[in-house]
Formats: C-alpha cells, sequence, structure tokens
C-alpha cells in the first residue's frame, strides 16, 4: 500500500492512530520527495455562511495561520461546505467569487470624511467619526424630537434622521440596530426587506 | 417560505412565478432538479423571459410583466368551474364557508368603500357576519350566495381564458395547459410548490399577487404539506432575519408592530393585537400577544420597564403614517429629513427613480454610510461623468463613511429563506481599520448616551435607560446578543398549571416563546427566536444533518423559527381526524395513545389537543382558518383585482375598460409630484422589466473580480421582433430611456424574450439587468434605477422594479 503525504495527513484526521499505523508498516514514503507541505495542511477551516442570496448555502473558509494573535490570518480559499444539506458542497457562480468580495480592492479600510461642498474624501480616525457623527444626530433630534402631536397625543418620536438597515448583517446586529434606533425614537427605518 | 429549501425534494409540481430560482437562487434550485430526478416531479414556469428556470421546465408560458393576478385569477376560476379543488382541505381548514356582511360589494374594479381623492378604502363592509354569540356566522352547505366559496366563484368568474389571454399575452392553449397540471394536485396524496421572489413583489400590486398565488395553494390543499407551500425566495442572507427582527419603520421584533398615534392607552393597543378566536374551538396564538410585547419590552429597557409605567409603552415612537423608503426619500426631497444612515445599503443604486434619490441626498445635513465596500451612494456627490454627473461643490451634505467587516470576518447567525438560524465563525481580521457593525452602532449609540447623560436633551430616558449588559460596552458580543434575543427568565418561571414546579430557574436561558409571561418574568427581545440559545446551549449552531425520516428534515441542523419547526402549518397535512393526507410523507399526526400531536416535524398545533375538539390549523388566524377572503388586511381589496402596473401598454384595464379609476391599482400611493413622471405608451410603447444574472449579486459582486470576469459588462435584452423592427444588432450600443432618464449599454438581442399579443396588440419587453455601476472593478454602467418609477405596492411600498415603460433606439 502506497500511501502518500496527504492521504496519510488525511488518514490520520480521519481518526485512525497515526503511529499505530506506522508499526503496521504503512509509513509516507512519498513524503520524502517533496519540497513544501501542502498548503491545505497548514490551513484553518471556518464554517461560515454564503452572504449573497438567501439559500444560506455552507462554506468552508480556509485561511492561513491558526488564529495566533501574532499570525494574522490569510484567507486563501472558499468553497462550499459538503455536510450542508441545502447546498452540500455546491456553490453557484455567485458564491464561487466570494473570496474575491473579501480581498476586494475597493473594500473600505479607513474612516473617511467629505466635508460640504468639497470634491474628495479626507481620512479620519474612528474617535472624530463617532464624536462628530453623535454631535450631529443630538443636535438634530433635540431640536425635532416631537413628544406631542398637534392634537397633544404623546407619540415621542424622531423623524428628521432616518437609517436604512443591512439586510445582509447578522441577526445579532440587526437586534442591537433596532434596540438603538428605537430608543431614539426613529421611525423613519427600513432594510432592504422594503425593496 | 412556509417550507424550506430541501423540501422541494417532497414535491409533484413546482410552480416558478415571479422568480427564477436557476439563475438567483442556484443552490436552492438544485432541490427542484432532485424532485424532478427522484420523484419525476414537473416544472412550471411563467415568466416574461424564457430564463434558465424556463431552460429545464417540463412546461413555459411566457406572460405580460405585471399581470399575474390576471393569469392567477383565471387559475382560480378554472379551479372552481372545473371543480377541481381538495373539497375536504377547503371545507374544514378555509373560510369557504364564512358568510359576508351584506354591504359589502365590489363595481366595475372598485370595491365598496372608495375614496379616490385619498386614493384608499374605508373598509368597515370588509369583514364577516358576526352571530349573537360573537362568532362568524357560517353555513357549511357553501349555499349561502354571501359566503366566500359563492362570492368568489362569481367574482372569478371573469376571468376566463380567453380574458386572461388577452390580458397576460399567454396563448390560451399555454394557459389551459398550465391549469391542468396545477389541477392535478387538487388529489390529496399530490401537491405543488409555489417558488416566487421579487418578480411579485416588485409591483404596485405585488402582494395581492402572492395572495392569489397563496389562494391557489389553498384550493388545491397545498399549503402545510411536505413539498408543498407558498415558497418566497428572499433577496439577501438576511433579509428574512431583519424583517424577523422587524427593522422595517412600523415593526417590532416577531412580526409585533407599533402603535399609531391614536393608540394612547397601552390596553387598547394590545387588545386589538390579542385578537380573540372568530370560531369555537380556535386558538388564535396572538391572543398571547402582551407576552411577547413584555417580554420585548423587559430586554431593551430592563428594570425601567415596569407595570406601573406600561412597560415603558410611551418609549416607543407612535406613527402618523407609513415611513417606508419611498416615503422617506419624498420627505427628503422636500427638505424635511437632515440626517440619513445606511448600513450596508446602497440607495443610489436600489431605490427607483435615481434622479430623485439623488436630489434627495443633496438636500441631507449629514449623511453615514457603514459598508464594507465603497458604494455608489457614499459617492453621490462626486462627478463619475456620465454614470454621475453631478457638481460636487453644489453639494453641502456632510458625508462619513465607516468600514464595516464582511461575513467572513465575524461571528453570528443569518436566517435563510427556509427560517432557519445559522450561526457562523469568523475566519479572519478584517482588512484595515475595518470594524465590525456592532462596535460601529455602539460607538455612534456611547457617544450619544453620553452626551444625553452630560447635557440632557430631548426625552432622554429611552436612551440612558436601554439595557446594555456587554462585558465590553464599545463592543458588544454576538452571543451577549444573540442571548438577549434569544431570552431569559428573571424571575423563576413556573408551570400554569402546578405553580410549585419551576420550568425555567431566574437567569437561566428560555426553551421557548411558550415560557414567555407578561408579568415582567422574562425578558426576550425576539419572540420567534425564543430558544435559539437556551440552556442546552447555541442552538443556531448545531451541524447534525442527519435526516431520520428520509424527508429532508435534519432537524438538529441549526435552529428553524418558530420553536425549531421547519414546515409552517402543518397540522393541515392531516385530515380533520388527525391522520396525514398522504402517508408516503408523514409530517406530523395524531398519537391517540400518546395523546399529543408529533412525527417528523414540530407539530404547528396545541400539542395536545385532539382532532375531535375541533381546533384548526391556522392557528395564527382567529378564525383558526386560512382566509381566501382577506377582510380588511389589505389596501386594494378582500379579493385581489388585475390592475396594470402604473405604467402600461394599454390605455384601459381590460376587465373595467370604461373606469379609469380602475386602470391601475387605485389604492397605490403616488407622491403628487410624481403623477407627471410617468410616461404613457405613445412615447413608451415597451414594457421593460429590471432583473438579475446568475453570475452577480445586487450591486456587491462587481466589486469582486472573478464575477466581474464572467459578466464584465452593462446589456440590455431585446427581442428579436423588436430588434428587426428598430434595426438594432446584437453588440449594438442602444439607449433604453423611461420618463425619468436614460441608460446605454450593449444590446443583445434574443429568442429569450418574445413579443406577445396583448388586448389586440402586438406589446414587445425589454430586460434590463441591475448589476452595474460607477463603482467596482467591473466595466462602469449606468444605474438601472435611473429608468423606475417612484411608486410602490400599496401594501408594503416595494417599488415597481418588474413593470414599467421604455423607448429603445440605437445609441
Amino acid at each position: 500500500m502506497q500511501v502518500t503525504r496527504r492521504q496519510f495527513f488525511r488518514i490520520c484526521t480521519a481518526g485512525m492512530g497515526g503511529s499505530s499505523l506506522a508499526m503496521l508498516g504503512f509509513s509516507p514514503t512519498a513524503a520524502l520527495a517533496e519540497v513544501r507541505a501542502f498548503k491545505l495542511a497548514r490551513s484553518t477551516e471556518t464554517r461560515n455562511t454564503c452572504p449573497y442570496c438567501s439559500v444560506g448555502c455552507g462554506v468552508l473558509i480556509y485561511s492561513l495561520g491558526d488564529k495566533a494573535k501574532n499570525a494574522p490570518g490569510e484567507i486563501t480559499h472558499i468553497e462550499g461546505d459538503p455536510d450542508h444539506p441545502v447546498n452540500r458542497g455546491t456553490l453557484c457562480p455567485k458564491g464561487a467569487g466570494l473570496l474575491d468580495f473579501i480581498h476586494s480592492p475597493n473594500r473600505l479600510k479607513y474612516p473617511e470624511y467629505r466635508a460640504p461642498g468639497a470634491k474628495e474624501w479626507q481620512r479620519i480616525s474612528w474617535d472624530e467619526a463617532f464624536t462628530r457623527i453623535a454631535r450631529l444626530m443630538k443636535d438634530d433630534r433635540d431640536k425635532n424630537f416631537i413628544a406631542r402631536n398637534d392634537k397633544g397625543e404623546t407619540v415621542n418620536r424622531w423623524v428628521s434622521t432616518g437609517m436604512l438597515a443591512a439586510s445582509a448583517s447578522s441577526n445579532e446586529t440587526g437586534y442591537l440596530t433596532q434596540k438603538i434606533a428605537r430608543s431614539l425614537g426613529m421611525l423613519a427605518f427600513d432594510n432592504q426587506a422594503r425593496v | 417560505m412556509t417550507n424550506h429549501w430541501v423540501d422541494i425534494k417532497n414535491t409533484d409540481l413546482v410552480l416558478i412565478m415571479g422568480g427564477n430560482a436557476a439563475e438567483a437562487h442556484p443552490c436552492g434550485f438544485k432541490w427542484v432538479t432532485e424532485a424532478k430526478a427522484h420523484r419525476k416531479a414537473r416544472l412550471i414556469v411563467v415568466d416574461p423571459r424564457f430564463t434558465r428556470s424556463a431552460a429545464v421546465s417540463d412546461f413555459y408560458a411566457p406572460i405580460r410583466a405585471g399581470t399575474d393576478i390576471a393569469f392567477l385569477g383565471g387559475v382560480i376560476n378554472y379551479l372552481l368551474s372545473n371543480d377541481k379543488i381538495h373539497h375536504e382541505y377547503v371545507k374544514h381548514y378555509t373560510d369557504m364557508s364564512f358568510l359576508v356582511k351584506e354591504e359589502f360589494g365590489f363595481e366595475d374594479g372598485i370595491f365598496t368603500g372608495y375614496n379616490a381623492e385619498k386614493r384608499g378604502y374605508d373598509k368597515s363592509s370588509w369583514n364577516y357576519q358576526i352571530g349573537a354569540d360573537g362568532y362568524v356566522v357560517i353555513d357549511p352547505t357553501l349555499q349561502n350566495p354571501r359566503c366566500v366559496y359563492q362570492l368568489m366563484k362569481k367574482y372569478y368568474a371573469r376571468y376566463t381564458p380567453e380574458m386572461v389571454s388577452s390580458i397576460c399575452g399567454t396563448p390560451k392553449d399555454a394557459f389551459l395547459k398550465v391549469c391542468e397540471m396545477l389541477a392535478e394536485t387538487a388529489a390529496p396524496d399530490k401537491t405543488m410548490t409555489v417558488m416566487y421572489a421579487l418578480g411579485w413583489t416588485q409591483h404596485s400590486q405585488g402582494s395581492q399577487m402572492i395572495r392569489t398565488g397563496a389562494m391557489v395553494q389553498l384550493l388545491l390543499g397545498n399549503i402545510g404539506v411536505p413539498g408543498g407551500g407558498m415558497n418566497a425566495l428572499r433577496g439577501h442572507s438576511n433579509i428574512q432575519g431583519l424583517t424577523d427582527l422587524g427593522l422595517l419603520s412600523n415593526l417590532l421584533p416577531g412580526y409585533m408592530t407599533l402603535p399609531g398615534d391614536a393608540e394612547q392607552d397601552y390596553q387598547t393597543y394590545v387588545e386589538k393585537r390579542a385578537s380573540k378566536p372568530l370560531r369555537p374551538g380556535q386558538l388564535s396564538y396572538w391572543s398571547n400577544y402582551n407576552k411577547f410585547f413584555v417580554s420585548n419590552m423587559k430586554a431593551w429597557w430592563g428594570d425601567a420597564a415596569t407595570a406601573e409605567n406600561n412597560w415603558c409603552y410611551d418609549w416607543l415612537p407612535k406613527l402618523d403614517k407609513g415611513y417606508d423608503l419611498l416615503q422617506v426619500f419624498e420627505d427628503m426631497n422636500q427638505g424635511k429629513v437632515n440626517g440619513y444612515l445606511c448600513q450596508g445599503f446602497n440607495p443610489l443604486a436600489s431605490a427607483p427613480c435615481k434622479v430623485k434619490v439623488s436630489g434627495s441626498l443633496a438636500k441631507l445635513k449629514y449623511l453615514v454610510i457603514i459598508d464594507p465596500l465603497a458604494t455608489e451612494t457614499s459617492e453621490f456627490w462626486q462627478n463619475h461623468g456620465e454614470y454621475n454627473d453631478v457638481d460636487p461643490a453644489k453639494i453641502q451634505t456632510e458625508v462619513f463613511r465607516l468600514p464595516s467587516t464582511c461575513f467572513a470576518e465575524e461571528d453570528g447567525s443569518l436566517v435563510n429563506s427556509g427560517r432557519w438560524l445559522q450561526w457562523h465563525w469568523k475566519a479572519a481580521e478584517p482588512p484595515g481599520d475595518a470594524r465590525n457593525d456592532q462596535e460601529i452602532m455602539a460607538g455612534i449609540f456611547l457617544k450619544l448616551r453620553d452626551l444625553y447623560k452630560k447635557d440632557g436633551g430631548a426625552f432622554p430616558e429611552p436612551i440612558l435607560n436601554l439595557t446594555w449588559k456587554h462585558r465590553r460596552p464599545e463592543a458588544p458580543s454576538p452571543e451577549e446578543l444573540a442571548k438577549e434575543f434569544s431570552g431569559k427568565a428573571l424571575a423563576d418561571v413556573t408551570d400554569p398549571k402546578d405553580k410549585t414546579k419551576v420550568l425555567v430557574k431566574a437567569g437561566e436561558q428560555l426553551n421557548g416563546f411558550a415560557e414567555l409571561r407578561d408579568d415582567g418574568s422574562t425578558s426576550c427581545g425576539c419572540w420567534i427566536f425564543a430558544g435559539a440559545w437556551s440552556e442546552k446551549g447555541n442552538l443556531m449552531a448545531r451541524r447534525d444533518n442527519s435526516d431520520p425520516f428520509g424527508i429532508g428534515q435534519t432537524l438538529n441542523w441549526a435552529f428553524s423559527w418558530p420553536a425549531n419547526r421547519r414546515i409552517l402549518y402543518n397540522r393541515a397535512s392531516c385530515d380533520p381526524s388527525g391522520k396525514p393526507y398522504d402517508p408516503k410523507r408523514k409530517l406530523v399526526a395524531w398519537d391517540a395513545a400518546a395523546g399529543k400531536w408529533g412525527g417528523a416535524d414540530v407539530p404547528d398545533f396545541k400539542i395536545d389537543s385532539p382532532p375531535q375538539d375541533g381546533m384548526n390549523p391556522f392557528i395564527m388566524n382567529p378564525e383558526g382558518v386560512a382566509r381566501f377572503f382577506a377582510v380588511d388586511k389589505m389596501a386594494e381589496g378582500p379579493f385581489p383585482e388585475h390592475y396594470e402596473p402604473l405604467e402600461s401598454p394599454l390605455a384601459a384595464n381590460p376587465l373595467h375598460p370604461k373606469n379609469d379609476k380602475a386602470r391601475a391599482n387605485p389604492a397605490a400611493r403616488v407622491f403628487k409630484d410624481d403623477w407627471s413622471t410617468f410616461g404613457k405608451p405613445d412615447k413608451f410603447p415597451y414594457v421593460c422589466t429590471t432583473y438579475r444574472l446568475t453570475e452577480h449579486f445586487h450591486f456587491w459582486t462587481k466589486h469582486a473580480r472573478l464575477n466581474a470576469i464572467t459578466q464584465p459588462e452593462q446589456f440590455v435584452e431585446i427581442g428579436e421582433g423588436l430588434a428587426a423592427e428598430k434595426g438594432i444588432k446584437g453588440g449594438d450600443k442602444v439607449k433604453v430611456i423611461s420618463n425619468r432618464g436614460y441608460i446605454i449599454a450593449v444590446a443583445v438581442v434574443t429568442k429569450r424574450i418574445r413579443t406577445l399579443d396583448v388586448a389586440g396588440k402586438k406589446v414587445h419587453t425589454v430586460g434590463v439587468p441591475i448589476h452595474w455601476g460607477f463603482k467596482g472593478v467591473a466595466k462602469n454602467g449606468y444605474i438601472t434605477n435611473t429608468l423606475t418609477p417612484f411608486v410602490g405596492d400599496a401594501n408594503t411600498q416595494t417599488p415597481e422594479f418588474k413593470a414599467f415603460q421604455v423607448n429603445v433606439e440605437k445609441a
């Protein structure tokens, strides 16, 4: 029985005792000729869900590194999750390009600001962004909050600022966003389910 | 979806109408292929375009965009006049025997109570006759002329095959062939699934299209059964979840609703929603509304929510009108909106009538973009040549662009179309300084809270008291948030039948919504998700794909709301005595020995209610049965009626040629200034419909190189007939013009779009994919929604992207 290094690796990870196999004489002979190990063997596999349509296909994300603090993982490969009951390992042409979405040159990296009338963006810090946004929101809310309507009924709404939430964000983000928006009295509030 | 993706394999017949699963949901469509291969199921596609779904169908019927109610109304007429309905199901599980008020009527396209000025109805006559006992009066013989069956039969008799063919442009024999195939599933052991998507929702009468589809399914007894159902194939990975969590202007989590101005009294608010049964012995599950509501308020405001202050009822904003996306952009255009936050939403590309949206954004004082990608909306103020020709100097909006993580860089759960909450795990750090959405929302909120704490301001109480119990306040974790919406006991929760028995101890996670209480002893941020994270752990992260019943239920894979139930209304898969209609596809059944319901799914029923008690399967309705007659729930009428799209190739509605009020949806909301933006068929003679491609997802994948390579450049599809008339060859550049603007793109001349015979004239259709814009790695293109009209469905206000009028010329 000839066993390549990769097959040997698979046998080991399949839960059989590697050492006992070696004792039986099944040693990875082909491995001796290899210059480098397979990248996959040093990859971390992470289970995830395709963020595009609503089929919710399971995906396996492979990243370099073992998630150690000083070794930032680099995602190198994505494929369908063969254990997933819906997609059973397949991906469509949309999902097959997920790696290029993650590594798109158009990913945003830093908070940016565009001043009134300006032609370009300028980079700002998170703290500057949060501070200025909170100030704008509070000034608008304090000025335009409607505690009572013309009939004197309690209505407690703020409709001069609105928000569109993301229907590709997680439930956890959605829940937090909903909670915050309503605590501010927001009504002009929707997500893509409306379009 | 009432059912779920894998369950499609259990069907005998698939109707894809108002969707194109093979291209828009390819990995879900494989279950259609599975049903065809292993059950000899057949596939029917009804669509204006011969799509890839149509290419593998057993039968394809063309239809004019926007006329689906006419088609399906014709199907209803066929089924009723040929008596091809599932009699027992219809008699017991629907409102066929219910008597409708004498005052209710319908004349020349308009129901009783219409107010033309308000474009709306006084719906008081749209209801049942209520007897002295407080219950609806019924006639089990179905002979009373006021019963729903008789009213409906008469109503849809107008939808003859000839009328259908004239309105829809579908050849009469093709229409009848579809009717015959559908009718076969009226047999108790045969079923059909209906798969639809934005091709039904994006119309000025979209909700009623879906209702008509559901009515066909009810007549055939195909709701609540394996392989059946009304299956909405939703557009985004978590559009289901965000809807479930109530992130829409008028909603609270779990389909609870915000109060209106008039609802000043908390008890009245609850009583209106906690519907009492309308027939004897029915469950009416919404009668538990207060438990869901109080638990929600406890999750949000904790100790501040007390019985004395009505659980902070007054802290919720009240609605004076709808604040849907179209309304908000209208208000913005009128200068009434100062600030806007777009979290992963690109309205410049995805909202109708770009010129209006762009002009509205320019009137904002501030705009905050939270997104992983550089969207068009974030640069609406920047000049991008012909694709976005604006003068930045004239736009005074302050814009912030905050980088967020993408799916691969965060933990959390998404709800797929089949209502499965599936957990995913972080694989890598985001690029640069990008942060996840929870940190970004927390960053803004905590700054605001600090300002209110320090300086006071307008009504600070709901902000200062919002529960915020996070180990790292600046970064609420997905685990903490998931536990919060799933729910926990604040005090010991006891069995109502035996107060000494503690079901859940104080501090423990709840097992499900049955444990919710209205006395403040439970907290739950989304009642329909209750139990997703119980003391057993995170059930959304479960990965046991075993299928012991062989019908694809995988009950231990992830968590399905509600209560891990996979198929809604599943009690309806059994006859009134509790036996499955199809023993080969057994879902649930009454187990007399055990005294409860059980089987391959979590029963959607009161688990110990024996069949002889006569409780009916549609437990969320106070009637206990499904409604053909929608009472006052819909904007345009209790029965769906065909109206023309706001822009259509016909000057009149063929059903009501003399009544201009009934040409287009009489209840569709149109803003005053938008009437002049609609085009007439003399200048814009061609029907236009927008759609999606297999290789792209909305406006994201143009940022991904592989997808940009497979479909690099914007194009439009025109049929051979129109191309010949206009002298257009494949590859020519063409200009597609609506009354709101134009786009220029490459023409693909195709056999896939036919010229139709509609009301005695030839009607051409133009197809425009949506995926291009001025940001991305694909070739820049025009935003398709430059063309689309600013009008929505009368109930949901979802824009009419699927049927409007254009002209085409060589560019």
